[in-house]
């Protein structure tokens, strides 16, 4: 650490992170905001919890703005290895709340280890994949890769805690980072499409349209100049079918009745704004009622009628929706674009390979939840019950976000320190 | 691609959220709505109805306290509806009923289970509810009458219903609306205003406090008392003599046009039109359609006059000079008013009656022949009739006279318009339109019409709008325009001459009154029904007007009772006592009134619905 290091460190990222975090304390305090109650502003409140955490991360920060990069790269499977151990101590010691085992309860402090693990998945793939011996593009490489994923993820399903598993699958995003085909991306979609075809349409239906469908393209690219194989077109259409009734079984005998109810609100098939579809209808109705400028703050009426559910946490959204209407939601989502393409851009500047994909690492852990959880307040995503970074109340979850901007404000600044 | 692929899918998906936010808060409004149905609760804060007094500031109405049984079905455990719907008195069924109904609009919000409790069943309920979890009892104000007089003109209040929500968007469901009589009328000075509180409102529709610090709040207009022209002592009086007799009566106070009393009978309790069993008891008086309690015959009833209006006919003989005070004429028990036309008189044969006379003995062959000079007396017969019928309509009859309840009759007073469509032009003579003379023919008057021309004799030309409202909380006095009529005041002397000796020697010296000087005119209507489509007589109404004292006139009032024969048997009594009740509040003449208050009509009533043949006039 030298005088120039105060030149280097990201000031733009830091003012983004801390108007962030301000930001969703404002929120979480009207939230909670009793005005029968009249009380000010409380260590013991949400609100204040959140700002005691955000001086808790800012000391641990500042101790991580010294600590040598290599440290990291080189710890990464021990901390991986560790946060793997504590989700499996769930099992054993966990504390079970609203039917999901995913805390630790000590001395009175909740911790969540599934919020350690993404730190440390990030951590142990950036590793894996700045390994001289990995190729992505080879299937060994990959199927490692996907393992590191897929450990916590079955650890963390098995909670059950559906919404941050996904969290764990979207970071198989970092490989495409590393070359990976964008063939893989395609299928994907592809999969997306017939998931959710499968919901909304008979299977029988989908098959048939399937199979039309894939001769369609193979008689149009089928040409006597050019011949091509009909081969792969079986297998996707066998492949596609499978995939089709394990989705169909998979919905209609693994999941619970609540978790197809979501997906029913959400693609339509319920009209039900009493019960399923209360939760997206109430946040539709806060957030499309705040208008231009919206209500102002504390005079959200939707928020002070508690009409949104867990709304300090999952739906803070409609809180910045209702009270900071228009102006005060897209300015929002801004902040967090410019968050994440400032720090895809300066992990572009790395040389590090591993410094890079584990930049790559939060930049996707910061877009999924983004995604997933302000698509739900808008109701364009079912309900997936995952926080909004740096705003929503919950300790474990703004210290490990806020542990991995310093780690990124510590490998941009050390950028040029080449080891 | 591989360096840009995730910024791409930020921007992609940020623009899609913005997009969103721009379709749900800029481009449509109907969340905003949404949102203050969902979260604002606004309350309406109601003053407390005004009460009515009478002329002397007696209490008749104001307001007492009753209580609603509310449940709260979430709130509620395992109970004894047997032992409840006993407690509360009501059939298990109905309890049932209106629980499941609660329960189905709501299980977090109260309902009413039974409305209107009085304050005794009160204590007893409340003693035993503490057993029934989710089930309390809750204050409201509804109507109290201290006597039990005075319904026709007092109406009632009751719930409002769609038909009043549409036609006026004060009102809310469940609110209460003036039905009838005075609380219809006055509504808007009684109820005041209500104002409005705001309150913010939680997911479960449950208040949190008030919205934005009462910022909108507003506050509630006071409702006033009103004092209103009535004698309790008088009308309550009136109504006692009335029992067993269908008819009523209209006092009028003449200077001022302030109605003392307005009777009608049959009538009821206006008691019976509060607490829970209002409809029952409501549907109950209108389906009464034989002696018809909720039609109130002082104001709605038309009838032919009779006898009275022949003063209305002097009036105008003399205003129009066909006759003076000494002219007479020549009756022999009636007289032929044209060829093959005889019209009966109860005069002697040879009788000569100058006008005075004539208006005691109620001589039908001299005011027949003053009516025909009348009608003669200009170029046409049209003419004629016509300045007839205007000096008439001066006296307020044939329309409605504007007072301030909103039921009423206009009467009716032909003119030559009607017989001319009638008889074809010209087809028509003063012969034949002969029994307008006497009260009969195609006159109709309602009580209240009559009570309002005697007012105007006695006041010698002129009448003041007969009136309810004597001041408001606010309205201290009010002002009225004399309405004079078109017969000059010196016309009235001899007029009330003769409706003076009508009660000194004439046909209704059962009305005198000790050392007052009672003016009046008997009468005796003939009258006709339809049985099975067939036009049928009953026994004539009795008829009597009167106004007392002669000079500086106190009173004025007509009565009536149906089918009570002649003007002197029912109603020349009743009026007589009624004033000697008002002038000297006190009755001496025990035995007359012991005579109305036992006297029935009853078995006259019955005569034409049981069906077999019966006689009239006995």
């Amino acid at each position: 650490m030298n005088k120039t290091y105060l030149y280097r460190i990201d000031w733009l990222i830091i003012i983004c992170y801390i108007s962030l975090v301000l930001f969703g304390a404002v929120n979480i305090y009207s939230t909670t905001y009793d005005n029968s109650m009249n009380q000010g502003f409380s260590p013991e409140s949400l609100a204040g919890k959140h700002i005691i955490i955000f001086f808790v991360s800012f000391l641990l920060g500042f101790l991580i703005l010294f600590i040598k990069t290599q440290f990291f790269q080189q710890l990464s499977y021990v901390i991986y290895f560790v946060s793997i151990l504590s989700l499996i101590g769930l099992f054993f010691f966990g504390e079970t709340v609203n039917s999901a085992t995913s805390w630790y309860l000590i001395k009175g402090i909740s911790l969540q280890p599934s919020e350690l693990a993404k730190i440390g998945t990030a951590l142990a793939i950036s590793r894996h994949l700045s390994d001289f011996n990995t190729d992505i593009k080879k299937t060994k490489s990959l199927l490692t890769g996907l393992i590191l994923i897929l450990i916590p993820f079955l650890l963390i399903i098995l909670q059950p805690d559906p919404g941050s598993a996904i969290i764990f699958g979207s970071f198989f995003l970092v490989f495409f980072r590393e070359g990976l085909s964008f063939n893989y991306l395609f299928f994907l979609l592809i999969a997306l499409i017939l998931f959710i075809s499968t919901l909304l349409i008979e299977v029988k239906y989908i098959i048939i349209l399937l199979v039309i469908f894939s001769l369609m393209i193979f008689y149009i690219l089928n040409r006597p100049s050019k011949k091509i194989k009909i081969f792969p077109y079986i297998i996707f259409i066998l492949v596609s079918t499978t995939f089709i009734l394990s989705v169909n079984f998979i919905f209609d005998s693994v999941f619970e009745q609540r978790h197809r109810d979501r997906f029913n609100v959400i693609l339509g098939l319920v009209e039900d704004t009493q019960g399923l579809g209360y939760n997206v209808n109430q946040s539709k109705i806060a957030i499309g009622s705040g208008g231009l400028k919206g209500k102002g703050f504390l005079e959200g009426t939707q928020t002070k009628g508690n009409f949104v559910p867990e709304q300090q946490t999952d739906y803070i959204f409609t809180t910045v929706g209702e009270e900071w209407g228009f102006v005060g939601s897209s300015l929002l989502i801004l902040i967090f674009v410019i968050l994440i393409v400032r720090m895809l851009n300066q992990a572009e500047k790395q040389t590090n390979i591993f410094r890079r994909n584990f930049i790559y690492s939060i930049c996707i852990l910061l877009f999924s939840h983004f995604t997933i959880n302000i698509g739900m307040s808008l109701g364009l995503l079912p309900t997936i019950g995952i926080p909004l970074p740096f705003i929503s109340s919950g300790g474990s979850s703004l210290l490990s976000f806020s542990l991995l901007i310093f780690i990124y404000l510590n490998f941009d600044s050390n950028r040029l320190n080449e080891w | 691609m591989k360096r840009y692929y995730l910024q791409i899918l930020t921007l992609l998906v940020a623009s899609i959220f913005i997009l969103r936010l721009l379709l749900l808060q800029i481009f449509n409004s109907e969340y905003k709505s949404l949102s203050e149905d969902n979260a604002v609760l606004e309350s309406p804060i109601y003053p407390e109805r005004g009460f009515i007094f009478d002329r002397n500031g007696k209490i008749l109405v104001a307001n007492q306290i009753a209580y609603d049984l509310m449940v709260i079905p979430e709130n509620t455990k395992i109970f004894d509806t047997v032992e409840l719907s006993k407690l509360i008195n009501l059939s298990i069924d109905e309890f049932k009923l209106n629980f499941y109904k609660a329960k189905k609009f709501s299980r977090k919000i109260p309902s009413i289970i039974l409305g209107e409790i009085s304050k005794e069943d009160h204590a007893y309920i409340q003693e035993k509810l503490w057993k029934y979890d989710g089930f309390y009892l809750q204050k409201k104000s509804i109507r109290k009458y201290y006597h039990d007089i005075g319904s026709n003109f007092l109406g009632y209040i009751s719930e409002v219903n769609d038909l009043d929500i549409k036609k006026d968007k004060y009102y809310k469901t469940g609110e209460l609306i003036g039905r009838q009589g005075i609380e219809k009328y006055y509504e808007n000075i009684l109820r005041g205003k209500k104002g409005k509180k705001f309150f913010q409102k939680d997911r479960f529709n449950r208040i949190i406090g008030s919205y934005k610090n009462g910022k909108y709040d507003l506050l509630p207009e006071t409702a006033n008392n009103l004092k209103l022209t009535i004698d309790l002592e008088l009308q309550k009086y009136g109504e006692s003599l009335f029992k067993n007799k269908r008819g009523g009566i209209v006092a009028i106070e003449p200077k001022t046009g302030e109605i003392l009393a307005l009777i009608t009978a049959p009538n009821y309790n206006p008691n019976i039109l509060l607490g829970r069993d209002r409809s029952k008891n409501y549907r109950k008086l209108a389906k009464d359609t034989i002696s018809k309690p909720l039609f109130d015959r002082g104001l709605q009833a038309q009838y032919s006059p009779g006898s009275p209006f022949k003063v209305l006919n002097a009036l105008i003989g003399l205003q129009e000079g066909v006759i003076n005070k000494n002219h007479s004429y020549v009756c022999n028990k009636g007289h032929f008013y044209a060829k093959d036309a005889f019209m009966e008189c109860h005069c002697k044969v040879g009788t000569k009656n100058n006008l005075i006379t004539a208006i005691h003995q109620s001589c039908n062959s001299y005011f027949a022949k003053t009516y025909k000079k009348i009608i003669n007396s200009k170029e046409t017969v049209s003419q004629g009739l016509d300045i007839w019928s205007n000096h008439l309509k001066s006296f307020g009859l044939g329309d409605y006279l504007g007072y301030d309840l909103s039921i009423g009759q206009k009467g009716f007073i032909p003119n030559s318009i009607y017989y001319n469509n009638w008889y074809r032009d010209g087809g028509w003579k003063a012969s034949t339109i002969i029994s307008n003379a006497i009260g009969q023919g195609e006159i109709l008057t309602t009580p209240i019409q009559m009570a309002n021309f005697t007012a105007a004799i006695a006041n010698r030309g002129y009448y003041v709008t007969p009136h309810f409202l004597k001041s408001t909380s606010e309205i201290k006095t009010r002002k009225f325009k004399k309405k004079m009529t078109t017969i000059d005041s010196i016309h009235f002397k001899p007029v009330i001459e003769g409706m003076e000796k009508v009660v000194k020697y004439g046909t209704a010296r059962i009305a005198q009154i000790k050392n007052i000087e009672v003016c009046g005119k008997t009468g005796t209507v003939e009258n006709f029904i339809k049985i099975n489509g067939k036009k049928t007589q009953l026994t004539d109404h009795s008829m009597f007007i009167a106004f007392a004292p002669k000079t500086q006139p106190k009173i004025a009032l007509a009565v009536f009772v149906e089918n009570g024969y002649w003007g002197s048997r029912w109603a020349a009594p009743i009026a007589s006592l009624m004033i000697e009740k008002y002038l000297k509040n006190k009755v001496e003449r025990k035995w007359l009134e012991n005579r109305i208050l036992k006297g029935s009509l009853e078995i006259e009533y019955s005569k034409h619905l049981s069906g077999k043949p019966f006689k009239i006039n006995e």
